[in-house]
């Protein structure tokens, strides 16, 4: 029953009976489990196992299949990405910061970016160009975020359908990404001053052509799990959370949206030019697993909305041409670069410019790479609302060319909290689903 | 500076940041208003580092004043406003029909750029944070968490946290900051208020040594059990990274040339 060797420890900490599983010993596990069957059982879910999103860590308290008690142990993803942003420039901050959330690195960027600019003062003088492109990308990226969520959650739930729909239809994003910024995930495309390049030659045409496919296959989507039976057995009153503890617990995101209040920074506190765009705040008023897909899926066909008048503004609005990338000299990241075959390099039209003409570029080039710009002295917060909520950054900067302190308010971190608020009392395989219609990354919530 | 032709100088003022101009002009109008005793002290000249070689690059008039601003006049304005009465006034001026004890709990107001920060001494925070949660006219509801950030020479009150808080009802944000010292690391929790601030301060406590007292369990949350330090602070030693090259290490970050 209990084998000899405890890898962890736990007999040493623990009251009762311990099983390590190490596989061959199922019956052993079973015939123990059957002798202490009034004893509750404390199962220690991951941080391994495939359906917690990662490096989750579950320790539920087991009474049969109900789980008395579900506490969440997290800390595993944890790279210290806040402390390494403080010996790099403030630039070199996207690079850091773009890998936390993996799963939406264009919201990190923009909710960096968006504090370095209001802490340098030039939130307003961001090109239009700049800022249609940001929407852009986070709408894109908002769609292919929501689609591992859904696609992730019906894996978790036993249909591999779903998962394969869901990550095919997030490859055609992906390979959005990669034309545009050269890289697929982590493109540290968003800079402070505006974004790294400016769109390459077919950028709009894919990204219609990306737009009307999506349409359609969304709509399968719909068709696929809407109404599904199955699907609706195990979500429609599932993980049921209300408004009264997603304020308390700070829970906010498709999660907030799906108890009936219609909260999106986008529309409440707009940034980017948020404000001039058409597009509905999604809501449902069911509280549960099945309120926040539907959710998600509706925030997906709302941002192929706003991508399409993205579009619009770039290919004949008033964002068809211009930098992308602010003018001021000491603080628009100088080097132009071109996108070769293997990803984004150096462009010989910049390198003949500042090598052969102008002195003063050069200067520039050379001091803004190698040592950064400075951010005068103080404090701001800025947040985006992310595809999982409130993504909020807290920069600090003691004048110098290096953040002095950079905070990440991730959603993910804070949403986890309420898994025993939504799961506790229902039978385990509801904390999948739990777990799942949160959609946490552990990127994100480790930081 | 001073045989600096007047020109040169113009181009100057034009080259420095929107942020600095909006500092210099605010500090001018305090100056003007408290006889200049107000001057902010100079932090450094210059856009980059180089003091010692000739600067050839055209950075070097820039000043950058010493900040950040430990005090702001009334009237606080607001997000989008400066100079006049704005929803700054309206949340202070709430706060303190609120809350009697509003002078000996809030010990400065700052303003700086759109951002309403009021620095509560620390035996007051929770009472300030309920009084902000639940006076209908205050109602911040949701507080986005607390980040530590430490400053080894602010003396005597080397730790910070800072807490945003967001009213949905009113759509306005603040920021509550409470400061202690070093040595006595203790900041009451506000977990009974925001039970969301769970997490985030079990994080603070693990990255800054930051003890919030009535915190249900401040255990370390990334971090492993047995872990030794804090490593966001700023005195927390950084390990450099030994290379298989004749005993050579790649010093840590903090040790490395580089351009502060």
């Amino acid at each position: 029953m209990t084998t000899t060797y405890d890898a962890y420890g736990a007999g040493e900490a623990t009251e009762g009976t311990v099983f390590n599983v190490t596989g061959q010993d199922w019956d052993d596990v079973v015939q123990g489990a059957r002798e202490g069957e009034d004893d509750r059982l404390v199962v220690n879910m991951g941080p391994q196992h495939p359906s917690t999103h990662g490096v989750l860590r579950l320790i539920l308290t087991l009474d049969g299949e109900t789980v008395d008690e579900a506490r969440v142990g997290i800390g595993y993803l944890h790279t210290g990405i806040e402390k390494n942003m403080e010996y790099r420039t403030w630039t070199q901050g996207t690079t850091f910061c773009t890998r936390m959330d993996y799963l939406a690195p264009i919201f990190n960027e923009t909710a960096y970016c968006l504090a370095v600019e209001k802490l340098l003062g030039i939130t307003d003088e961001i090109p239009e160009r700049a800022e249609v492109i940001r929407v852009m990308m986070m709408e894109i990226n908002r769609i292919s975020s929501h689609l591992v969520a859904i696609g992730t959650f019906g894996l978790e739930l036993g249909a591999t359908t779903v998962m394969l729909n869901g990550f095919l239809e997030r490859e055609y994003a992906l390979d959005i990404f990669e034309m545009i910024a050269g890289l697929r995930m982590n493109m540290a495309y968003i800079r402070p001053g505006g974004v790294a390049q400016d769109l390459p030659p077919g950028a709009i045409d894919k990204i219609g052509d990306f737009v009307k496919r999506e349409k359609y296959r969304l709509g399968q989507l719909r068709k696929l799990l809407d109404a599904n039976p199955v699907y609706v057995a195990r979500t429609k009153d599932i993980a049921y959370l209300d408004l009264t503890a997603c304020m308390a617990l700070g829970v906010t995101g498709p999660v907030l949206r799906s108890t009936g209040l219609p909260w999106d920074l986008r529309k409440s506190q707009p940034y980017s030019g948020y404000e001039t765009y058409d597009f509905e705040v999604a809501t449902q008023d069911t509280c549960d697993v099945y309120g926040r897909y539907l959710v998600r899926m509706q925030e997906m066909e709302e941002s192929l909305k706003i991508i399409e008048q993205c579009l619009d503004r770039l290919s004949s609005g008033s964002a068809k041409s211009g930098p992308v990338m602010i003018q001021d000299k000491k603080i628009g990241w100088p080097a132009q670069l071109a996108l070769g075959p293997d990803g984004m390099g150096n462009s010989p039209d910049h390198i003949a410019h500042i090598m052969g003409q102008s002195m003063e570029a050069l200067i520039h080039h050379f001091k803004l790479v190698t040592e950064g710009f400075r951010v005068p002295a103080g404090q701001v917060y800025a947040a985006v609302e992310s595809p999982r909520g409130e993504l909020g950054c807290h920069a600090v900067s003691d004048g110098g060319t290096r953040p002095y302190r950079a905070h990440f308010r991730d959603p993910s971190f804070t949403n986890l909290q309420a898994i025993p608020a939504a799961s506790e009392g229902a039978m385990i395989a509801d904390i999948i689903a739990a777990v799942a219609s949160i959609d946490p990354v552990m990127g994100g919530v480790d930081r | 500076m001073s045989s600096q032709h007047p020109e040169q100088k113009a181009e100057q003022a034009a080259d420095r940041l929107p942020a600095q101009r909006e500092e210099e002009r605010a500090e001018g109008a305090a100056g003007r208003s408290h006889g200049g005793e107000t001057q902010q002290p100079i932090a450094r000249r210059g856009m980059f580092g180089g003091h010692t070689t000739g600067d050839t690059s055209g950075f070097g008039g820039l000043v950058v004043r010493q900040s950040p601003k430990m005090s702001s006049p009334r009237p606080y304005g607001g997000p989008r406003t400066s100079g006049a009465e704005g929803e700054f006034d309206e949340v202070a001026d709430q706060l303190e029909r609120a809350y009697p004890e509003f002078g000996a709990a809030i010990e400065r107001v700052v303003v700086d750029r759109g951002e309403l920060t009021l620095v509560v001494r620390r035996e007051h925070l929770l009472e300030v944070a309920r009084v902000l949660r639940d006076d209908p006219k205050l109602r911040f509801e949701l507080c986005t968490g607390v980040s530590g950030v430490h400053y080894p020479e602010d003396a005597g009150a080397e730790l910070h946290a800072v807490y945003p808080l967001l009213s949905m009802t009113h759509n306005r944000r603040i920021r509550l900051e409470v400061t202690c010292p070093d040595a006595d690391p203790h900041i009451p929790s506000i977990v009974s208020v925001y039970p969301t601030n769970d997490w985030h301060e079990r994080e603070t406590y693990d990255f800054f040594g930051l003890i919030f007292d009535g915190h249900p369990a401040l255990t370390r949350i990334m971090m492993p059990d047995d872990w030794k330090g804090h490593p966001q602070r700023k005195d927390y030693p950084l390990g450099g990274i030994p290379v298989e090259y004749r005993g050579a290490t790649v010093p840590p970050p903090d040790e490395r040339r580089s351009y502060v």
